[in-house]
């Protein structure tokens, strides 16, 4: 579905292995490229340094999350109890938090999971039902054994000539460049 | 190339997957069940399953419009068949966590050929158990009564009681594992989108897979968020049927207000969760020829396991008793001692020959390793499990009062219930075979040598 018109996206290359795949983002990266992407059918130990790319900061959104549900659901269990509707029960203390232990870490789990979740989509800018990947026939192996690299048309360094003949050196095949 | 000779001279992994496939190999295997003719088999067991499960609607509808005393209850026996049912379900799932949260936070990689059904038969099971309890209820109507919803009653739920614990426990396990699930499903669905000969394959599959791409900007909030979910679903293996044996212990009556209960209830529910992942392994490995992902290694372990936990439950029956004798309390020690020779005996020592003694035979490797002998066991477990909950709530009939003892006796609804609880969990089993891919597609492939980048490249794939 290579059609002639239609921006350009950008330009995919495939190589044979996740090992080769790994070299191929290392050179990428160093002949100064950045807005590439390494695809793979499974994820592969070891890519994100060779991509150059940090730690995910999923992590602090769900921390904030599970921190924001224990301190809420504490909140509650202390407001329902002490101040809005308190009950003397045998006489115990109105903030019996002891009790209160099973519902607030629920709610504490309970955050961390939808963040965990929700956040990943976030960051992923998922669902995203169309992408222009999805005009390469050949892409669809991604999600069965094939090994691509991406290099997107924003990137300063990209060039249709330039960029094609910098893939095929580092060992990519099936060279294509992906239009809108 | 020295550095390569270097890499590949690691010591070699343990072979997950028998006859080095290739990554397509795998694709193709588990899509293909899928794609393929849907089994006549599958016609006849779905057939029966969604029979048998939309009788659930007019039991349901009868027992909202007369109430709760169609089934057997009576006092003390309040909760019936109900909480036998929910406990049991709540337990069957599990394993299923355990699978894929405990076992990927240890780094098992075997878990990878059995986590993904492992994980719907949790997802299924719990819909099951929270069926009890929302139709036990009484008037349903009200049930959101349970959620803190500010009110023209200016009433709060009482965040002290274990009932109200189990609502919150059981909710956030799963919604959480639903998560799991679903987040693990899919770069799976994107496989069976990409693979999509029809339209409407393409579009369903397309829509549940979100556009999923694969590429490593992907990948690497997806791992995490894998790593995240696994890491707050392993608390929830313990914590969930924790709560669950609560709702008995924080009572004061014999036999129950005992502190054993909940790495009691834990150690139950995994086990009779392993003994349901057991039954299902077996038959779904035959119909679809899947014995090559799950192995005989897979099942061998899910037996070992069973014999653990089948080991802590026998302590916790015989520990019950030790403390009921060791207490000194004589309404304690009747409880055991009723529960053993009085009129519930039959069920009790049902419960004792199916978890204690069946698992025994998986001492031999001979029958650790022996489909028929599994199979046969698991089924025995599954029953000596529901027993066990049966044992539990149903000798509760004879308590402080001598006036108010009485035999339980299920009546056609308490049975029709239970029945249907099975019709229901088998439907949603069998359409996931049927519609979603049955094993961890791209898991899998993470495991197979090839897949990591030491491995010198050289390899077909």
């Amino acid at each position: 579905m290579a059609e002639s018109d239609g921006k350009v996206y950008g330009m995919i290359a495939e190589f044979e292995s996740p090992a080769h795949l790994i070299e191929a983002a290392a050179k990428v990266r160093s002949e100064g490229y950045r807005k590439f992407d390494c695809h793979s059918p499974f994820p592969i130990h070891g890519m994100d340094q060779a991509m150059g790319l940090g730690r995910s900061p999923l992590g602090f959104l769900v921390g904030i999350a599970a921190f924001s549900g224990l301190g809420f659901m504490t909140w509650l269990t202390w407001y329902t109890s002490v101040v809005d509707y308190p009950l003397v029960i045998s006489g115990k203390p109105f903030f019996s938090y002891q009790a209160y232990v099973p519902v607030v870490f629920a709610i504490t789990i309970l955050c961390a999971a939808l963040t965990a979740t929700f956040g990943m989509f976030h960051l992923n800018r998922i669902p995203m039902l169309f992408h222009p990947m999805f005009n390469c026939e050949q892409f669809k192996k991604v999600t069965d054994d094939g090994f691509f690299v991406s290099i997107e048309a924003r990137d300063s360094k990209f060039d249709e000539q330039r960029t094609r003949a910098f893939l095929e050196s580092i060992g990519g095949t099936n060279v294509e460049v992906i239009r809108e | 190339m020295s550095r390569e000779a270097k890499v590949t001279s690691q010591p070699v992994h343990e072979v997950l997957i028998p006859g080095d496939p290739s990554f397509h190999d795998i694709t193709h295997q588990v899509s293909a069940i899928v794609e393929g003719k849907t089994p006549k088999a599958w016609y006849v067991l779905f057939t029966i399953s969604a029979i048998v499960a939309s009788s659930l609607v007019f039991q349901i509808g009868y027992l909202i419009w007369e109430g709760i005393g169609i089934w057997g209850l009576n006092i003390p026996v309040a909760w019936g068949w109900a909480i036998v049912n929910f406990v049991f379900w709540v337990g069957i799932g599990h394993a299923g966590t355990l699978i894929s949260a405990i076992l990927f936070m240890l780094r098992q990689r075997w878990r990878t050929s059995i986590n993904r059904f492992a994980e719907a038969m949790t997802i299924f099971a719990v819909i099951c158990a929270l069926l009890f309890p929302a139709i036990h209820v009484g008037r349903i109507w009200v049930v959101y009564w349970m959620a803190p919803v500010p009110n023209q009653m200016a009433m709060w739920p009482n965040f002290r009681s274990p009932l109200l614990w189990d609502f919150f426990a059981v909710g956030t396990y799963f919604t959480a594992s639903l998560m799991f699930w679903y987040v693990g499903l899919i770069p799976d669905l994107a496989t069976i989108r990409d693979r999509a000969a029809s339209k409407l394959k393409k579009i369903f599959y397309g829509i549940f897979s979100l556009g999923w791409r694969g590429g490593n900007r992907q990948w690497r909030h997806y791992e995490l968020a894998y790593l995240v979910l696994a890491g707050v679903s392993t608390p929830l293996v313990l914590s969930v049927h924790s709560i669950v044996s609560t709702d008995f212990a924080t009572s004061v009556v014999p036999g129950w207000h005992t502190t054993i209960f909940p790495p009691y209830f834990v150690a139950g529910a995994i086990f009779s969760g392993f003994a349901m992942v057991l039954t299902l392994a077996i038959i779904a490995r035959k119909v679809y020829g899947l014995e090559n992902l799950i192995t005989m290694k897979h099942l061998e372990r899910i037996n070992l396991i069973i014999l653990v936990t089948g080991m802590m439950v026998g302590y916790a029956y015989s520990m019950e008793f030790f403390i009921a004798w060791y207490s000194g309390n004589i309404y304690e020690q009747f409880a055991f001692v009723n529960r053993a020779f009085g009129p519930y005996a039959w069920a009790y020592w049902i419960m004792v020959s199916c978890n204690v003694l069946v698992p025994q035979v998986f001492w031999f490797k001979k029958y650790r390793r022996h489909i028929v002998v599994m199979f046969i066991a698991s089924i025995l477990i599954n029953v000596g499990m529901w027993f066990e909950r049966f044992v539990i709530v149903i000798t509760l009939a004879s308590d402080y009062l001598p006036s108010s003892w009485d035999y339980y006796s299920p009546t056609v609804w308490d049975v029709g219930l239970l029945i249907g609880s099975f019709g229901l969990f088998f439907t949603l089993f069998l359409l996931f075979l049927r519609f979603l891919p049955m094993v961890a597609m791209s898991e899998v492939k993470g495991v197979l040598p090839q897949a990591d980048p030491h491995h010198g490249g050289t390899h077909r794939g």
